[in-house]
């Protein structure tokens, strides 16, 4: 494995052993000192090109965690808006010494385009590219998942926590603008890959051309799924107010109704059933304020094991180590 | 001027035979002059053609010189066997007046290797608001038949009632980018499976079957004839079958890209696969293969579009649509039509005859004695791979790079001067800017 792009070409033994890996790491997130010196002189750099302070910060604790040295890049206010090539940005940005590049770019495949032009020699890791696929947010939702299933605490150190384990059998449903979200492909991609049940709910302007191509079960209405299925979490999606504008629905109010986590609907669900968010949350319109704040939300969890998903990644990437398991 | 005597060609696939060039035109072999004076070209082995005619290529001169010249294109078309070729009107300034395409059209004159002759646009800088001055542009020095906004969509449909309306006064033709613009808004690709995956914004069939179904109605009710650029989807093709059932006076254009490439290839996310319609489906392809056979198809248009590196060598979404295609067209051609009854009568027919007929570009389409001496040898048995840095169009987006195709252009005779010799550029046609009227 010499990048992370996408969650589609990864095979459910890498996926596991990252999982694993990040297992390991999330002890050292519970030491006093939260650092290991594994990437100590080694310099990653988050090349940011549309904007996201989470994942940005997220990367960084990540990296340093590791020892390594963290350069950040953001388009804003660099050349990139005086019109520098993507080229020029990466090769200057790599002449500086990077090890590792973080991407996130609003273009579909940048991040696959730089680790296949030859223009640079480092690991390339996707941080979210444009509407194609956002790996390390679906890592970190499997972890999350894995151990919260498994009746493990959803974050912080574990022993002997569910190292080795797929999400087999687990029923998922992912919710809301599934078309423009890179969230979800990757979700579903490994969700699917560690043999989890995938299923989809939008309205049908909100889902791919072909989506019935994919290894999941559609549904269009958001009651019945409910009523049909007991589901073990619900990922619910962001969705952009612009949308409306597009008639992908004909307003906020509609959209939320039918497709959101209301708390009509959070009382109706299973005891055992998770929620779940990639943030940033629009409360009130795809989940309300008392489904983001009730006890079965691992949304905090998610943002938590994010740092270990990462610095599993990192390492894995920089180090070269395999897990045992493989 | 030289003579020539090509000895033991296959004339059209059809048998082997003599053609003789004198004073530009084919002559009967008796009559070149006594005493051998006539360069002999062993030809045995090579398949005749007429010179090939391209509907659709993009020079980009003036304005963009630094992706290709009118002498680079030129010189790209002479050595893919091309001895007329259609200039598009999306040039900066637009080729939509008179004077640009006496610009156009004389260039293509001093260049010399190849008939230029440029396309106007519909309507006044491809805004698709007014209709540019078409009956200028058809009387001028250029004499164009051939109007399109290629690049961008005649959607107005009373704008494109009227100009199909109004070129009937000199037996023009509207050639049409099929492309509804709301349905296509921010698309990068084939909508289809591959979009779903790779996240790219969607193209989807039905903007381009949606515009055609308009248009060949319309093309019915005024009674005009369309042409189609660059047909890409098995619903077009289904459209313009149905429309030539009805008598409705429309053909076809297809591209080679679009008879070989699927939208699998925009996986590797490497813009050198990003065109303007989008690569479709291997269904797609097979269709448009089927009626380039069948003969609902017309013609073969290349749609070269060449980019330079910057334009070309980023990431996918910032980068400019388009592949070159000249100098591969007939090889790659031949190669999507292996599995077809289409022999080489069917390559001139596509690619010489056809055009040649649609455009009025009479110089061009025949190897009968009379003729202007417009001639393409070909090697059917010559396998090689595919080098876009060898090419003469100063365009490196050609998407076959590194494929192998067993035919290969070794000679083009333009109006009686062999342009290109064994596979290798000589010299302009002599006559400078008056070889047609001899």
């Amino acid at each position: 494995m010499k990048h992370l792009l996408d969650t589609a070409s990864l095979s459910r033994a890498e996926a596991i052993s990252l999982l694993d890996i990040a297992e390991e790491m999330a002890l050292v997130s519970a030491r006093e000192v939260k650092k290991l010196p594994v990437l100590r002189g080694r310099t990653v750099v988050n090349l940011f090109f549309e904007d996201s302070t989470r994942t940005r910060l997220s990367f960084e604790a990540a990296a340093k965690r590791l020892s390594a040295d963290v350069l950040n890049f953001s388009a804003k206010g660099s050349s990139v808006s005086k019109g520098e090539s993507l080229q020029d940005t990466v090769q200057t940005i790599s002449a500086m010494g990077a090890d590792a590049l973080v991407v996130r770019h609003s273009g579909s495949g940048t991040p696959h385009r730089l680790a296949h032009t030859g223009w640079i020699d480092v690991p390339v890791i996707n941080a979210g590219d444009g509407t194609h696929e956002h790996p390390t947010q679906a890592l970190l939702d499997a972890f999350t998942l894995r151990r919260a299933l498994g009746g493990f605490p959803a974050s912080g150190a574990v022993k002997d926590g569910p190292r080795g384990q797929g999400l087999d059998g687990a029923k998922v449903a992912i919710v809301g603008d599934i078309l423009h979200s890179r969230v979800a492909r990757s979700n579903v991609h490994l969700l699917a890959r560690l043999g989890a049940e995938v299923h989809l709910i939008a309205p049908p302007t909100l889902l791919p051309w072909g989506v019935e191509t994919w290894p999941v079960t559609l549904h269009y209405d958001f009651d019945e799924a409910l009523h049909q299925v007991d589901f073990a979490a619900l990922m619910m999606l962001r969705v952009q107010h612009e949308r409306m504008h597009e008639s992908f629905f004909p307003n906020e109010r509609e959209y939320s109704r039918l497709w959101g986590l209301s708390a009509a609907r959070l009382a109706r669900l299973p005891r055992e059933t998770f929620i779940m968010h990639p943030g940033p949350m629009n409360r009130g319109f795809e989940i309300s304020a008392a489904a983001a704040d009730s006890d079965r939300t691992l949304i905090l969890d998610q943002v938590e094991n994010g740092v270990s998903v990462r610095m599993a990644v990192l390492y894995r990437l920089l180090t070269g180590q395999e897990d045992h398991n493989e | 001027m030289s003579e020539y005597l090509i000895r033991g060609a296959n004339i059209l696939g059809g048998g082997a035979g003599d053609i003789a060039i004198r004073d530009g035109r084919i002559v009967d072999p008796e009559l070149l002059t006594a005493g051998g004076g006539a360069e002999v070209i062993d030809a045995e082995g090579l398949i005749a053609l007429p010179g090939l005619v391209d509907m659709h290529t993009h020079l980009r001169e003036p304005g963009k010189e630094d992706a290709e010249t009118v002498l680079t294109g030129s010189q790209s078309a002479a050595a893919g066997g091309f001895t007329c070729v259609h200039a598009m009107a999306n040039t900066a300034p637009v080729a939509d007046t008179a004077g640009v395409v006496e610009q156009v059209h004389r260039l293509g004159r001093e260049a010399g290797y190849t008939e230029v002759v440029p396309i106007g646009a519909v309507t006044i800088g491809l805004e698709g608001k007014q209709l540019a001055e078409l009956g200028a542009m058809a009387r001028s020095a250029a004499r164009v038949r051939v109007f399109s906004d290629d690049g961008i969509c005649v959607w107005d449909p009373l704008l494109m009632r009227r100009a199909l309306e109004y070129v009937k006064t000199f037996d023009g033709v509207i050639a049409q980018h099929a492309q509804e613009p709301r349905l296509t808004e921010g698309a990068q690709m084939n909508e289809g499976v591959v979009s779903a995956e790779l996240g790219l914004p969607g193209w989807p069939a039905v903007a381009e079957e949606s515009i055609i179904a308009r248009d060949v109605l319309l093309a019915e009710h005024v009674g005009s004839r369309l042409h189609i650029c660059h047909v890409s989807t098995a619903g077009s093709v289904d459209i313009v079958r149905w429309a030539k059932s009805r008598g409705v006076q429309v053909t076809a254009e297809v591209t080679p890209h679009h008879l070989m490439l699927t939208d699998e290839l925009v996986r590797t996310f490497d813009p050198v696969y990003k065109v303007n319609p989008p690569l479709r489906t291997d269904a797609d392809v097979q269709a448009l293969r089927e009626a380039l056979a069948d003969g609902t198809i017309d013609v073969i248009g290349t749609d070269h579009a060449p980019h330079t590196a910057e334009h070309k060598c980023s990431e996918w979404t910032a980068a400019a649509m388009g592949m070159v295609g000249m100098e591969t067209a007939l090889p790659i051609v031949v190669e999507a039509m292996a599995d077809h009854d289409f022999d080489h009568g069917d390559l001139a027919r596509v690619m010489s005859q056809t055009p040649a007929r649609i455009t009025g570009a009479s110089g061009h389409g025949s190897l009968e004695i009379g003729a202007s001496a417009n001639i393409v040898l070909i090697d059917p048995n010559a396998p090689h791979r595919i080098v876009p840095g060898e090419h003469a169009t100063k365009g490196r987006n050609n998407p076959f790079a590194g494929l192998e195709v067993s035919t290969r252009i070794t000679d083009t005779f333009f109006y009686g001067h062999r342009v290109l010799a064994d596979g290798r550029l000589t010299t302009p046609h002599p006559a400078g800017a008056s070889w047609t009227d001899q």
